[in-house]
């Protein structure tokens, strides 16, 4: 099946087989096309090209039209989103049954429905109390009513959008039991993974998604792990010649900061990070491993729950945005459209958006037009922001220049601490050089760089140190080896 | 404080309680059918002015007083359905189109009237709603004046809010309205419409705060005169916070505050010639400003309340 959006595609003539009562998993890392793959299985996207064969219980074969969501359910096929959909102000039950009960018929007999819950549930194991309302229930009690939703609808094709990603390992580990014997009554299960171990010990066969691309198949017992993560992460190219910084003095210390984790978020674990001059630390990971919560503290939007952060000479328990700009963390942020622009003003006040105070913005509280827009200009011509121009509004621009807008806003004003978050997602290949070049330029003039990316070919071609993000807890690590990198990033022990 | 006892003693308080509470349980009960589907109706206050004037017109033409009930729900799902096809389908702002939807109503009542009736300068009046003369229970000591002898509407009222309380904790539609207002994709993961769940609920919530206009025009009064709803409907769209979106306590809500009103009235002819007419008129309303801090704290607003949804987007 092929998807293209725009230029790019997001996935690539895959061929993908599933038999009756296995575990499929589809591994890879974000962006490699998994979820895609998904969309079109289940008609939410129609493919560009390819089809989707289904066999039913009788061993006939129905093609699946495309961009009919319908058509999914129909062939009972049931998936599980990463994002649960359930109405939180409902009871469990009536989560369940929604849908399967027609709306306008006046009575309604629940006592077959329930009956039939609770022989599921005696069944699968997965135990949900019905009566309640989701909102009372922890995350992994939504998560088996959301696999029993699927179930009551007596799915033959159950697929799991990494289900394990806000379970606790007990939770995980009963949810896999639980699945093996729904498996074992003959349940075919598709599960999609970025975490090896658990790939490696539950599922039958493996396939690896890497762009778009299947770049590799293998029945799980008779895997290799080492070449399962070339295939997720590449093989090594001819890495960009990178030279090397200068570290000096320390810019930035983070000391034993933590985060209790929250409903969304993993949170930190005694994060201790030393920031030199001169040098950029690539913080690799898996997305979702605390990064987020690494880049709020550094940008002064989120306060650690205990532990310190030095920056500029002073000891903080929290940055705040002013605190930030005022001891010279610059940040660009994750989310550049949201985060890192006002959309609907115009290029020329985006680019003093940090430092209205300054006496080159305004006098008096008047702003200065004109001095805004020469800096605009010069801003503009040196960083290569191409657009209708700076009066026009910043959403006009294309996710390239609002990046480079976003870095010259930031590097203009030559920050001791560069907060860099997936600088370069989602840009082209000019683009993102363009950024990196800049990035090392910064590093150069003596700043220190903070490189969170999930893109590992970035952290080595940029970083002079690498640090990998897993669970919260951040690992500095000598190797420059894929391989064993890929193993910090997996959540194995070096 | 004798004078006070008696009047909660009285029977004429109680009824009229329950009396100008009528308006203000239709007008709930349907501010809160669409907030449970996720949208705010702001146009409630103009759809309570066409409820009015469409109810009393239509009397006045046919002299059926149940043909003008069925006028006014009518022209309240009318204007319901202008309001949900801006905001659903659309996804326009639910607060500006909500507040144009009753200058839109208001105006056009007002235009349709003095079309109607150029030259008259007392408003024509119908024969309205009488009160219920149900045999023996009528007749029954405080209870009979207090419950049985309104009229029709107020008994329609109630019935609603029983239907109500049925449909959306009894029926698989309430579930999927309910639904629809929390989280619009588990919705559509499911195979249903959005869409026109969040519609319907909308035309039969503006249906119910027409009835509520209606009352006015056909049971509370006898002719229509501009500015008669008098800011009725924001009062339901406040007292619809105060149920939690529940049409029990929706129900209490009206109640309270037609006690607070009912109260104002009597205190103002007992201690009128002391304290100034004015500060008796404000007590059913910082009465309920207070009653609406103490519930609101806990609110429970319906998660997708003002959120737009369009269908292939997460």
């Amino acid at each position: 099946m092929t998807k293209r959006f725009g230029p790019v595609t997001a996935a690539d003539h895959i061929d993908l087989e599933l038999g009756r009562g296995e575990v499929l998993a589809l591994l890879g890392e974000n962006g490699a096309g998994k979820t895609t793959l998904m969309n079109m299985l289940f008609g939410q996207y129609t493919a560009d090209s390819g089809s989707v064969h289904v066999w039913d219980a009788e061993g006939r074969e129905h093609v699946l039209p495309p961009g009919q969501p319908q058509a999914a359910i129909e062939a009972r096929i049931g998936m599980v989103h990463q994002h649960f959909t359930l109405a939180e102000n409902l009871s469990v039950i009536d989560n369940i049954l929604l849908g399967t009960e027609p709306l306008l018929r006046p009575g309604r007999n629940r006592r077959a429905a329930r009956e039939k819950l609770e022989a599921l549930m005696a069944e699968s194991g997965l135990v949900a109390p019905l009566d309640a309302r989701i909102r009372e229930l922890s995350v992994g009690e939504r998560q088996r009513v959301e696999i029993l939703k699927a179930l009551y609808r007596d799915v033959r094709i159950l697929v799991l959008d990494e289900p394990t990603a806000v379970l606790t390992p007990q939770e995980a580990d009963g949810l896999f039991a639980a699945i093996r014997g729904m498996v074992g009554r003959g349940l075919s299960v598709i599960f999609i993974s970025h975490k090896l171990r658990e790939v490696l010990a539950f599922s039958d066969r493996i396939a690896v998604l890497r762009h778009g691309r299947k770049t590799g198949e293998m029945v799980t017992s008779e895997a290799d792990a080492d070449a399962i993560i070339r295939m997720m992460i590449g093989e090594a190219h001819d890495a960009p010649e990178r030279t090397a910084g200068t570290p000096g003095e320390t810019v930035l210390r983070l000391d034993t900061v933590t985060i209790r984790p929250g409903r969304d978020s993993r949170g930190l674990k005694e994060v201790q990070l030393d920031l030199r001059r001169g040098e950029i630390v690539g913080i690799a990971g898996v997305s979702g491993n605390g990064q987020s919560a690494l880049a709020g503290v550094l940008s002064g939007l989120l306060v650690p729950d205990s532990g310190a952060i030095e920056v500029g000479g002073e000891r903080l328990t929290a940055l705040t945005p002013r605190l930030a700009l005022s001891h010279g963390v610059g940040r660009i942020p994750e989310d550049r459209h949201h985060d890192g622009i006002v959309a609907a003003m115009s290029v020329a006040e985006n680019l003093v958006i940090e430092r209205l105070g300054s006496a080159d913005v305004q006098r008096r509280g008047f702003l200065r037009r004109g001095a805004m827009a020469e800096n605009a200009e010069a801003l503009s011509a040196a960083y290569d922001v191409r657009g209708p121009g700076i009066h026009s509004r910043a959403a006009l621009l294309s996710g390239g220049n609002i990046q480079k807008l976003i870095l010259a806003r930031v590097l203009e004003t030559d920050p001791a601490v560069i907060l860099a978050n997936q600088p370069t997602r989602g840009l082209d290949f000019r683009a993102s050089a363009e950024v990196s070049r800049r990035l090392i330029a910064a590093r150069d003039r003596g700043a220190g760089v903070i490189l969170i990316s999930e893109d590992l070919d970035e952290i080595l071609s940029l970083a002079d140190r690498i640090l990998v993000m897993h669970s919260g807890a951040l690992v500095e690590t000598e190797s420059r080896d894929r391989a064993s990198i890929g193993q910090l990033m997996a959540g194995h022990a070096a | 404080m004798m004078d006070l006892l008696q009047i909660f003693l009285s029977e004429s308080f109680w009824a009229a309680s329950l009396r100008i509470a009528t308006p203000l349980i239709f007008g709930v009960l349907g501010a809160l059918m669409c907030e449970r589907a996720g949208v705010l109706n702001l146009g409630i206050e103009g759809i309570f002015v066409a409820g009015a004037m469409m109810g009393w017109l239509v009397t006045y033409l046919t002299g059926s007083l149940w043909l003008g009930v069925i006028a006014a729900a009518l022209a309240g799902a009318f204007f319901g359905l202008f309001h949900a096809i801006l905001t659903v389908p659309l996804g326009l702002s639910q607060h500006v189109s909500g507040l144009g939807i009753t200058m839109f109503a208001t105006a056009l009542m007002s235009f349709t009237y003095r079309t109607a009736f150029p030259q008259v300068s007392t408003p024509p009046r119908i024969e309205p709603f009488r009160a219920l003369d149900i045999p023996v229970l009528s007749d029954l000591p405080f209870l009979g004046p207090v419950l049985f002898q309104q009229t029709a509407l107020t008994w329609l009222a109630l019935l609603m809010v029983a239907l109500v309380w049925w449909l959306m904790d009894r029926s698989a539609l309430g579930v999927a309205i309910k639904a629809v207002g929390d989280n619009p994709d588990a919705v559509n993961a499911q195979g249903l419409s959005v869409y026109r769940l969040r519609i319907g609920a909308v035309v039969a919530g503006s249906a119910l705060m027409a009835l509520g206009g209606a009352f006015l025009t056909m049971s509370a009064f006898d002719a229509f005169f501009f500015g008669m709803v008098n800011g009725r409907g924001w009062i339901c769209i406040a007292l619809v916070i105060f149920a939690s979106w529940q049409p029990g306590k929706a129900l209490l809500g009206a109640l309270l505050f037609g006690m607070f009103d009912a109260l104002q009235v009597r205190l103002q002819t007992m201690a009128g010639a002391i304290v100034p007419g004015q500060v008796f008129l404000m007590v059913p309303y910082v009465l309920s400003i207070i009653a609406l801090i103490l519930a609101a704290r806990k609110a429970d607003y319906p998660r997708a309340l003002l959120q737009p949804w369009f269908k292939g987007q997460r």
